[in-house]
C-alpha cells in the first residue's frame, strides 16, 4: 500500500447534501474509519461521524461503505478496490442527522416497548437459579447483539415500507427472543408479538442476517422461532375452541 | 442570563456505563428523579469493551475462596496503597452485586452444576471472575441499561458536561452542550453523581476509546475537589502492537487464563525469569505447573503469566528493549500451542475467545487457534481518581459523588484484572443510594446563572477564532505523543520536569485552536473542548509522578527502581489551588484495623 485513495463522503444535513471526495494516504491495516479520522483530522474538522471502540464492540460506526452496511471499524481497505473512489453513506432507513450521523432513536423507544425480563422464583434458597449451558447458549447467541442497527437498516419493512410503527424490527425480533428463550423468564410476550411487535411483517428474506457483524442467526434462529411460538400460543385451533369455552 | 433549555433532576448521574447506570437504578429505586447524562449513544459506553469478567468471590468453582482473599489479593495487587475500606467494601459486597445482575436477566457462563462459573485472572488466588466468554463488560451493560429503561430515569443521549454549577460549596447542577444540535443544556440537582470512566485519550497507544478524556476527573478538580493517586496509570501488557492502525486495541487476560503464554523471539517463556519476591509462593515455578493450574488442577499454583498487569508489562518491555522482541515491536502470545494439549482445541479457544479469534482474524487476518498473537503494553486505566468516602462514595465537595474509574482507592497502585466491573457495580450501587439519600435532605440549590454564562462563553471561544487557529486534533495528538514519551510506563525525574514544560507549551496552544461549521454535530468542536480535560489530568499524573520518588504498582520510575516503605504510608492529592495552580500535598493511609490487618498477614 502506501498509496492515496479518494473517500466519497456524503456531506449534508437533516434535509439535503452531497458527496464530498476526500483524498488521503492509506497504510498498512488501515480500516475505513481510520480514513474517515484521518480525512476529519486533516480537511474536515466537522465531519460528523460517530465512533466508540474502534474494535467491532460497541456497534456506533454503522454506515453503507460502497453501499454495503458494514461497520467503518472492521472494514479493512484491502477488502475495497482503491482504485475508484470508495463511497461512505450513512443508514438510510433512519432520518439522517448530519453527515454519517442518523437519528436512531427510534431503535431505543422500540426496545422500551417491549416487555422486560421477568424471571422465575429463585430455585435456591440463598436467590439463586440454576440453569445448565446448553440452555442458556442458545440466548448468549441473541446476546452477542452490539446494537449497531445495520440489521434495522437493511430490513425492507423498516428502510422501504417505513414501518415503524407495525415492526419494531429484526434486533428488536432477537431482543424478544433473548427474552421469550431465557431460560427463567416467564413474561407472556405472544399477543404483542403479534399485535405490537408486528412479527407477521417479517417475510424471511435474511437481509438482516447477511449484515449482523456479530453473525447472528437473526432470521433462522430467532425470528422464525418467534413466528412458530405465536402460531403455537394463538392459532393452535385445540387451544383456539378451549379458549371459547372457558 | 440567556435562557438555556433546563432540566431539574434530584440526582444528577454524568457517564451511564456500569458505574453510571447502576447509580442511576439505585437512586431511582429509592424514589428521587434521576437524570443519567450520556456523551455517546445509551449502551455504547466504555464498559462494553470489557472483556475477561468480573471478580466476586462467589466461591462457586472454587469453595476455598471468601471474601478475604478476595481483599487480602485486591491490597496486594494494590501494594497496600489501597483505600482499605473500599477494598473490604468491594470483596464483601462483589458477590451480591453479581447474583442481582442474574436476577435482572444477565446469562453467565455456567457450571456444570448451573452455577455462574468463574475464570482464572492475574493476581487473583482462585477462579473469580463471572464472565460471557469474552465479552462479559457487553453482557454486564446491556443487562443494566435493559433493566434501567423501565425506571423512569431521564436519559439525555449524546450530551457532554462541561462544568459542575455550585452553589456556596455544595453542588447546584451541571451545564453542557447536546452533540445533535450543540444548544446549551442546564442541569439543576440536589446531588451529582461522576461515573465518567478514565483518562486513556491523554496517550497516544491505548485500549480506551475516545470518550475518555478525563471528563470527570476535570469536572471535579475544577469544582475544587481533591483527585487521588493520580501517578497510578495502569499499562495493560497486552494490546496488539500490529498492524498500526490497531496498536493499542485490548487482547484480554483471559487468553492467558485459559492457557495463553507469553514468548520472546528466542521461544523462551520470560515470565519465569522475573516472579516478584511477594508472590513466589503462589506461582508455578515449572511450565507443567502452571498448565495444571489453567485446566482447574486446585493443587497447582498459578503460572507467572498471570502475575499482576504492572509486573507482566514492565517483564514485556524489558524483554524488547533488551532486542528479544517480536518483529512489530512486541512480544509474542500464543493460545494455539493448547492443541499439543486438549483435543479440538481450535474449537475451543473460539468457544471461549471468540472476540479475540475475530479481532485477530479481521483486523490483522492472524488465526489465533493456528500462530502466535503480537501483544505490547497499552494505556488501559487509571487507578487515582476522584478522592472519596469509603462508604457513601461522596467527594470533597458537599453533594459530588464519584463511583468507578474516575474515583480513586479501591485499586491502590495497580487493579486487579477483574476487579474494574465488580468495583464500577459495588460503589455504582453505594453512590446512587448516598446521593439519593443526600439529595432527599436537602432544598434545590440556587443556580447563579452567571456561572453558566462564563461556561458558555468558554465553550464557544473556538469558533471565535475560526480556522485560522490551529486545529484541534494536532493539539491532541501532540499531547498523547508527549505523554507517551515522558510520563510512560517508564518514567524519570527529567522527563517528567520536561513534560512539564511541554504542558504549559500544549495549553498555550489548546487557549489558540479554532474551528470552523457550525455547532451541529461538530467533532472539531467537541475535540476543542476536550482538551481542558486532557491537560488537566496530564497535569494531575505528571505531578503526582514527579512527587512519588519511588516504584509501586503502575508506577515505575527508573530513577528511584524499588519500592520504598516510606511511601506506603500516604497517597498523593491534588487540588487547584486559589490561584489556580495545582496544589499537591500527601494524605496519611488511616491505619487499617485490626482484623483486616490479620487477614491480610494470613493470606501473605
Amino acid at each position: 500500500m502506501g498509496q492515496t485513495a479518494t473517500f466519497r463522503i456524503w456531506r449534508g444535513n437533516g434535509h439535503e447534501g452531497t458527496f464530498t471526495d476526500y483524498a488521503t494516504e492509506v497504510t498498512e491495516g488501515m480500516v475505513v474509519l481510520d480514513a474517515v479520522h484521518q480525512i476529519q483530522a486533516h480537511q474536515a474538522h466537522d465531519l460528523a461521524v460517530r465512533w466508540n471502540c474502534k474494535a467491532g464492540k460497541c456497534g456506533s460506526c454503522s454506515a453503507e461503505v460502497n453501499g454495503h452496511p458494514r461497520l467503518m471499524c472492521m472494514t479493512r481497505l484491502n477488502q475495497l478496490n482503491l482504485a475508484k473512489p470508495v463511497t461512505i453513506e450513512p443508514m438510510k432507513a433512519f432520518p439522517p442527522i448530519k453527515d454519517l450521523v442518523t437519528d436512531v432513536s427510534f431503535n431505543f423507544r422500540a426496545k422500551k416497548s417491549i416487555k422486560p425480563f421477568k424471571p422465575r422464583p429463585p430455585d435456591a434458597p440463598d436467590g439463586t437459579w440454576r440453569m445448565a449451558q446448553a440452555d442458556v447458549e442458545r440466548v448468549q447467541e441473541f446476546r452477542k447483539c452490539i446494537e449497531c442497527f445495520l440489521c434495522q437498516d437493511v430490513c425492507h419493512v423498516l428502510r422501504d415500507h417505513r414501518l415503524f410503527d407495525e415492526f419494531v424490527g429484526p434486533r428488536h425480533m432477537i431482543y424478544a427472543a433473548a427474552l421469550e428463550m431465557h431460560p427463567l423468564d416467564v413474561e407472556q410476550r405472544a399477543r404483542d408479538l403479534k399485535d405490537a411487535y408486528g412479527v407477521g411483517f417479517c417475510n424471511i428474506t435474511k437481509c438482516c442476517t447477511k449484515v449482523c457483524p456479530e453473525g447472528i442467526g437473526i432470521t433462522d434462529n430467532a425470528i422464525i422461532p418467534l413466528k412458530e411460538r405465536v402460531i403455537d400460543q394463538l392459532y393452535d385451533p385445540v387451544v383456539k375452541l378451549l379458549r371459547m369455552f372457558r | 442570563m440567556p435562557e438555556y433549555q433546563t432540566h431539574v433532576h434530584d440526582v444528577l448521574v454524568i457517564g451511564a456505563g456500569g458505574a453510571g447506570l447502576r447509580a442511576a437504578i439505585e437512586a431511582s429505586a429509592s424514589g428521587v428523579s434521576v437524570g443519567l447524562v450520556c456523551k455517546s449513544l445509551l449502551g455504547k459506553a466504555h464498559t462494553v469493551m470489557a472483556e475477561g469478567g468480573i471478580a466476586a468471590a462467589l466461591a462457586n468453582v472454587d469453595d476455598r475462596d471468601s471474601w478475604q482473599v478476595h481483599f487480602a489479593d485486591t491490597m496486594r495487587g494494590g501494594q497496600y496503597v489501597n483505600n482499605w475500606r473500599m477494598a473490604e467494601l468491594h470483596a464483601k459486597e462483589a458477590p451480591d452485586r453479581v447474583r442481582e445482575l442474574e436476577a435482572w436477566g444477565a446469562l453467565f457462563d455456567r457450571t456444570a452444576d448451573g452455577r455462574i462459573l468463574q475464570r482464572n485472572f492475574g493476581g487473583h488466588r482462585y477462579p473469580r471472575l463471572a464472565h460471557v466468554g469474552d465479552r462479559t463488560g457487553l453482557e454486564m451493560i446491556r443487562t443494566l441499561q435493559d433493566h434501567g429503561i423501565h425506571m423512569g430515569i431521564d436519559v439525555h443521549m449524546e450530551c457532554t458536561i462541561v462544568q459542575l454549577l455550585k452553589s456556596g460549596d455544595r453542588i447546584a447542577g451541571a451545564f453542557g452542550y447536546e452533540r445533535e444540535r450543540g444548544r446549551f443544556k442546564l442541569f439543576r440537582a440536589k446531588a451529582v453523581v461522576l461515573a465518567t470512566g478514565g483518562v486513556g485519550r491523554a496517550y497516544k497507544i491505548t485500549s480506551n476509546s475516545w470518550e475518555y478524556t478525563g471528563d470527570g476527573h476535570t469536572l471535579a478538580y475544577d469544582a475544587g475537589a481533591d483527585l487521588m493517586d493520580m501517578e497510578f496509570v495502569q499499562f495493560h501488557p497486552t494490546g496488539m502492537v500490529w498492524p498500526p492502525s490497531v496498536r493499542g486495541i485490548l487482547v484480554t487476560e483471559g487468553v492467558r487464563g485459559e492457557g495463553g503464554v507469553l514468548k520472546n523471539s528466542l521461544g523462551r517463556r520470560f515470565m519465569f525469569d522475573d516472579i516478584p519476591e511477594n508472590y513466589r509462593p503462589q506461582t508455578a515455578d515449572n511450565e507443567e505447573e502452571g498448565w495444571r493450574y489453567t485446566q482447574g488442577d486446585k493443587s497447582a499454583r498459578r503460572p507467572p503469566e498471570l502475575l499482576t498487569r504492572d509486573h507482566v508489562s514492565r517483564c514485556i518491555v524489558r524483554e524488547i528493549k533488551e532486542g528479544r522482541g517480536s518483529p512489530h515491536g512486541g512480544v509474542f502470545l500464543d493460545i494455539s500451542w493448547i492443541k499439543a494439549r486438549i483435543p479440538h482445541a481450535a474449537e475451543h479457544i473460539k468457544k471461549k475467545l471468540p472476540s479475540m479469534y475475530h479481532q485477530f482474524k479481521q483486523l490483522a487476518d492472524i488465526d489465533i487457534t493456528q500462530e502466535a498473537m503480537e501483544v505490547g503494553p497499552t494505556t488501559h486505566y487509571i487507578m487515582g481518581g476522584v478522592r472519596v468516602d469509603a462508604d457513601t462514595q461522596m467527594s470533597t465537595v458537599s453533594g459530588l459523588f464519584a463511583a468507578g474509574e474516575c474515583a480513586a482507592g479501591i485499586n491502590g497502585a495497580n487493579r486487579l484484572g477483574g476487579n474494574s466491573l465488580s468495583d464500577l457495580l459495588v460503589f455504582g450501587k453505594r453512590a446512587g443510594e448516598f446521593a439519593a439519600k443526600y439529595a432527599v435532605g436537602q432544598k434545590a440549590a440556587d443556580v447563579d446563572g452567571s456561572q453558566a454564562d462564563a461556561a458558555a462563553r468558554r465553550a464557544l471561544e473556538p469558533f471565535e477564532r475560526g480556522t485560522s487557529g490551529e486545529g484541534p486534533y494536532q493539539v491532541q495528538y501532540a499531547l498523547q505523543d508527549m505523554m507517551q514519551d515522558l510520563v510512560g510506563i517508564v518514567r524519570n525525574e527529567g522527563e517528567m520536569k520536561r513534560a512539564l514544560d511541554c504542558l504549559r507549551t500544549l495549553r498555550a496552544r489548546a487557549a489558540r485552536v479554532g474551528i470552523g461549521g457550525h455547532r451541529e454535530y461538530n467533532p472539531g468542536w467537541h475535540s476543542a473542548l476536550d482538551l481542558h480535560n486532557l491537560l488537566t489530568v496530564s497535569e494531575a499524573i505528571t505531578l503526582s509522578a514527579i512527587e512519588r520518588k519511588e516504584s509501586r504498582g503502575g508506577h515505575f520510575r527508573e530513577d528511584y527502581p524499588d519500592k520504598d516503605p516510606a511511601f506506603a504510608t500516604f497517597n498523593i492529592v491534588t487540588r487547584k489551588s486559589r490561584d489556580g495552580s495545582t496544589e499537591v500535598s500527601r494524605a496519611a493511609i488511616p491505619p487499617m484495623p485490626q482484623e483486616l490487618k490479620k487477614v491480610v498477614e494470613e493470606m501473605k
